[in-house]
């Protein structure tokens, strides 16, 4: 079989226990550059690949401050240094009614933090990926569970590599060129 | 093997049934059951002939609509019947209705979510939709009634040649950064909810140019275990944000109220009252819209009695707070000892308008009282209607409070009456359908369940793996 470039070697599985079973036995394996894809969240999955930091949390937080900080600065800046308008002898300064818009402020920026953050995170849109070569990989949006060892894994080696996820009661092992 | 106890997407279909309830999902399906079943449903090419003519009807009064926007453009706010003493008439009525129906949507799919309420599953996508086409039309009434739309954006704080800003301390201004905030999280909201499954509809349509379109939309969504991480935190984020922005939504719109002197108005017990009154005709809309969708396309088994059940839970209880405010608002008008909220309530039950506010006290406190009895919550039928009535109920309690509030406040002098012209009612009537207009699109191109979660709740299959 003439070998082409080789983005890695994907597996099929039926069901989440055999797909997360062996994503254990491959990072067990020392196999580090390797994803896999599934029709709905799979929980422990990504831990399993030895996916560790999710920064979205703190982008969010940062998100929902500098919405609150903006919008508090905004509304104070309008009401003493800009626009000061005496509405009943109140003070320019009057927290308790700027509430409102800096929670909703808050809220919109920390929200937009959290969809485009992880869509950035995620390197969304991304119209083209090697996986989508695999014939079968349409099947990752329906019923079956996919685990794909990339070929810039140091410990990757085609034949041992394919070798090793054949053994994982999977349904099809294929390779995803480039 | 511990890891294989943390996860089991069957779980929640398993608990459901040991609880000796109905399951959230019917049995015997598989992942590509469900797929299949939702995705057909858009991706046919036979469009049903109900769908055409519900279609055409909506199209139709949206036209209307059109008309009336365009009369209302050219010869002015004048066509509506609202002057002084009634101010906000239909405008401020049907603003508060349809922000008040959106509510619900999000709470079933935020609150809902938080509380991991499993059964939220197959109705949250169609109810987040809801939401966004009702705070659509809900928008159009503030915009229209500005009487010169186009310069919607004095709205918005920024520097001009005018040298003038809005004043943040008045509500009308957090109105318009609540609705707008609401409108884009609610947006977000629910296209995160869909990228998987437009991923889904990519990769099992037949149409090249569909390909490109729901590609384009998925935005490449691969099913990434990592992404999935960061898409489930980004998606239980967005509800804990979207859960406070409901509530303070439609507490900031009883604040345009309750900050006034008016009688009727100036009532602390509003943002509770008005909050639940939102979820109350939210869950008739979504009853009002869920029943007939799920028997005319067969989705008995994703949106089963259990659903049907809980939502009439949701509406009794709710239509219970409704009731307790209904009850403070009258009880707090005697013991403040004021003879203008005394009269206020008087008139109310009396005055003119007595016929509002009597059929109001019918449609949301009498009829949902049925709903206590099984029998009533499980009469697809009966529920449809109690559905119907608390819609209409609902709109009349934004009659009474607004425009009976106005009409007769402190001066007697200053006294006037009001009534909808057919201006008035072709603006909501051509609302009501382009809300359905809108509906009707949403079911035909995009999935109105939710694939992804809804294979969450399939029982795992066994795998070739001996545990």
């Amino acid at each position: 079989m003439e070998r082409r470039r080789l983005y890695g070697v994907i597996a099929q599985f039926e069901s989440p226990g055999d797909l997360l079973a062996a994503a254990q036995r491959a990072y067990a394996e020392g196999y580090r550059k390797m994803d896999a894809y599934t029709p709905m969240p799979i929980h422990g999955l990504a831990e399993a690949i030895g996916f560790r930091r999710n920064y979205l949390p703190l982008l969010v937080l940062i998100g929902g401050l500098f919405g609150c900080g903006a919008a508090y600065l905004m509304l104070w800046s309008i009401e003493t240094i800009i626009y000061p308008l005496n509405v009943g002898g109140k003070p320019f300064n009057s927290w308790p009614a700027f509430i409102p818009i800096t929670f909703e402020t808050t809220v919109l920026f920390a929200a937009l933090a959290a969809v485009f953050g992880m869509l950035a995170l995620n390197g969304l849109p991304m119209p083209y990926h090697p996986v989508f070569n695999v014939p079968s990989f349409a099947l990752a949006s329906n019923d079956r569970f996919f685990l794909c060892i990339e070929a810039k894994d140091p410990k990757f080696d085609y034949e041992a590599t394919r070798k090793f996820l054949e053994s994982q009661h999977s349904r099809e092992v294929s390779d995803v060129e480039l | 093997m511990e890891a294989e106890q943390r996860q089991d997407p069957g779980a929640a279909a398993v608990a459901a049934t040991r609880a000796g309830e109905v399951p959230v999902i019917g049995p015997g399906h598989t992942y590509a059951s469900v797929t299949g079943k939702i995705s057909e449903i858009v991706l046919t090419t036979k469009t049903p002939r109900g769908w055409i003519i519900g279609f055409a009807i909506s199209f139709l009064l949206t036209m209307m609509l059109l008309f009336t926007i365009a009369s209302l453009l050219v010869k002015g706010v004048g066509l509506w019947g609202i002057n002084i003493p009634v101010g906000w008439g239909f405008d401020i009525i049907n603003f508060v209705w349809w922000i008040g129906i959106g509510h619900a949507g999000t709470l079933i799919s935020a609150i809902l979510l938080l509380l991991r309420q499993e059964w939220r599953t197959s109705i949250n996508r169609f109810a987040e939709a809801m939401t966004l086409f009702a705070v659509a039309c809900a928008g159009l009434y503030p915009l229209m009634h500005m009487g010169r739309p186009w310069l919607g954006y004095w709205l918005l704080p920024y520097p001009n040649t005018m040298g003038t800003w809005p004043q943040p301390r008045s509500p009308l201004v957090w109105d318009v950064f609540a609705v707008s905030t609401y409108a884009t999280v609610s947006l977000l909201f629910w296209f995160v909810g869909l990228i998987p499954d437009l991923a889904t509809l990519r990769d099992r349509t037949k149409s090249r140019p569909l390909r490109v379109v729901y590609g384009m939309l998925s935005m490449g969504w691969r099913g990434s275990a990592i992404h999935w991480q960061r898409y489930e935190t980004a998606y239980l984020l967005l509800a804990g944000l979207a859960t406070p922005l409901v509530v303070s939504v439609h507490t900031v719109v009883s604040f345009d109220f309750a900050i006034g002197i008016i009688p009727g108005w100036h009532t602390t017990v509003f943002p509770p009252y008005f909050v639940a009154g939102a979820i109350f005709a939210g869950f008739a809309m979504v009853l009002t819209l869920a029943i007939p969708l799920r028997k005319f396309y067969r989705l008995e088994d994703f949106i089963t009695m259990r659903h049907i059940d809980n939502m009439g839970k949701i509406l009794l209880a709710t239509g219970l707070i409704v009731g307790y405010g209904y009850l403070m608002e009258t009880f707090m008008a005697w013991y403040s000892g004021s003879q203008y909220e005394q009269y206020m309530i008087s008139n109310r039950m009396n005055g003119p308008y007595q016929g509002y506010y009597w059929a109001l006290i019918f449609c949301n406190i009498l009829t949902p009282q049925l709903l206590w009895f099984s029998r009533f919550r499980r009469n697809l039928l009966a529920l449809w209607l109690i559905s119907l009535v608390v819609g209409v109920g609902m709109w009349l309690e934004r009659f009474v409070i607004i425009v009976v509030s106005l009409h007769r406040d402190f001066l007697p002098s200053s006294w006037g009456m009001y009534h909808g012209t057919k201006y008035d009612w072709s603006m909501y009537i051509g609302t009501i359908g382009f809300f359905l207009a809108l509906m009707f699109l949403f079911i035909r191109v995009l999935p109105m369940i939710s694939i992804f979660e809804m294979r969450t709740l399939v029982p795992e299959p066994d795998g070739k793996a001996k545990h």
